[in-house]
């Protein structure tokens, strides 16, 4: 028997805990993906780490989203009982592993616009971010400073090596544009000081990124087409796929525990 | 249980609570690394506050059953153990003693936080074994959320290295 999804009162305050949330969530669970898997030790190890402490930055967010919705929901029913649509992650983390080059160069972009956007949130009139964001910043910085330290050994590499990152920055750079968006959810927030406008992190963001980039001796591409639509629920078909493996223990038997 | 005053009742709670040793790491007590942030009792009732080292860490949930269990076998009925963010955990927190033994358990204590490093800066780490600061980094993650992994290049041993954080 399938159990049905919650409901969610999205206020604006719970909406950007949720997007933060979902980020972790997401991302942590696609690196929990390559536990067993990595081309090395060191790295399967280094991979499982940095999901956990996702999933931790997630579980902290859904904690918090649920005290302020306040309607009984809480960091498990937010997890594994909403649908794909109810989702609000970006939709670079949803991406499929791929090679590890793949999975670096997805890694690399969200840690350089994460580091960022956790150190700013610090400085949130909310005490409760302020605080998460103070924990969840120096784990970001870690993964920021080990993805970009791959992306510099894959690039500057062999030639295969720099093939591979070279496809997945192509590949990838359409969905970075979303990282910067904001709604009209998100600007009540703006204006208040809880929540820190992602448009001006965008020019350090790219700074890090370019300089990385070509130390790797690859290329951002030219283009500034832009994808978008996980913040507001619209996902790529990996969504779909990566949940119902999430959450299928509690899809399938309701309310279940260890 | 005889009567006590809270004061006295919170001294012997902290004596307790502050006996618990990390899982991960059994010579550090949650005292010696900072974990334990505060012990406070109101009319008898106990309610203990540590924060996480990392926000994925999994050893605290083992590290608030064993709070509970030392206070219940201490004569506390009913202790609450919360976890507090703010201010953040850093390895600045850990005490000197906390930082010997973990060189003598084998595991290089972390260095100052103090600034944020570069974004490649260069650490220096010293063998816990023999003393050597000839070491070179393995992996910056290692076999829990805490650690990495490194290897002396004069006595050959690889070791973990308490992360700063």
């Amino acid at each position: 028997m399938a159990i049905a999804s919650i409901s969610v009162s999205e206020t604006p305050l719970v909406l950007y805990a949720l997007r933060r949330a979902d980020d972790a969530l997401v991302l942590g669970h696609r690196l929990s993906e390559w536990c067993g898997h990595a081309p090395m030790l060191e790295e399967d190890m280094a991979l499982a780490n940095m999901g956990l402490d996702l999933l931790g930055q997630a579980r902290e967010l859904y904690g918090y989203a649920a005290k302020i919705e306040g309607s009984g929901n809480d960091e498990d029913k937010f997890a594994y009982l909403r649908d794909v649509r109810q989702y609000r992650n970006l939709l670079l983390l949803e991406q499929p592993n791929g090679d590890f080059a793949r999975t670096m160069v997805r890694q690399f972009f969200y840690a350089a616009f994460a580091d960022l956007d956790w150190r700013a949130m610090m400085q949130s009139g909310d005490a409760t971010l302020a605080a998460i964001a103070a924990k969840s910043e120096k784990e970001s910085a870690y993964h920021l400073r080990h993805s970009s330290e791959w992306l510099v050994r894959l690039g500057d590499g062999t030639e295969e090596s720099h093939r591979r990152a070279q496809t997945a920055i192509d590949d990838l750079w359409a969905y970075t544009g979303e990282m910067f968006e904001v709604d009209d959810s998100e600007r009540s927030l703006i204006a208040n000081g809880i929540a820190i406008d992602p448009a001006t992190l965008r020019p350090r963001w790219l700074k890090t990124v370019s300089d990385v980039v070509s130390e790797a001796t690859l290329t951002l591409p030219k283009s500034n087409w832009m994808q978008q639509g996980g913040r507001s629920g619209r996902h790529s078909e990996h969504l779909g796929h990566l949940l119902s493996e999430l959450q299928s223990m509690q899809r399938t038997f309701p309310g279940a525990t260890w | 249980m005889t009567l006590h005053n809270d004061a006295e009742l919170r001294q012997r709670a902290w004596d307790v609570a502050s006996g618990v040793v990390d899982p991960e790491i059994p010579v550090l007590t949650i005292a010696d690394l900072g974990v334990l942030r505060d012990v406070a009792v109101t009319d008898g009732h106990v309610e203990v506050a540590i924060t996480p080292t990392y926000s994925g860490c999994p050893a605290m949930n083992m590290i608030a059953l064993e709070i509970e269990l030392a206070l219940e076998r201490a004569g506390f009925a009913d202790p609450e153990v919360r976890t507090v963010l703010s201010p953040a955990w850093t390895t600045d927190w850990m005490s000197d003693d906390g930082r010997r033994k973990l060189r003598e358990y084998g595991v290089a204590p972390p260095q100052p936080a103090g600034s944020r490093r570069a974004l490649f800066g260069v650490q220096q780490v010293e063998c816990p074994q023999c003393g050597s600061a000839d070491t070179e980094l393995l992996s910056e993650f290692g076999s829990t959320s805490c650690k990495a992994l490194w290897r002396c290049r004069s006595c050959r041993e690889p070791f973990d290295y308490f992360k700063c954080h």
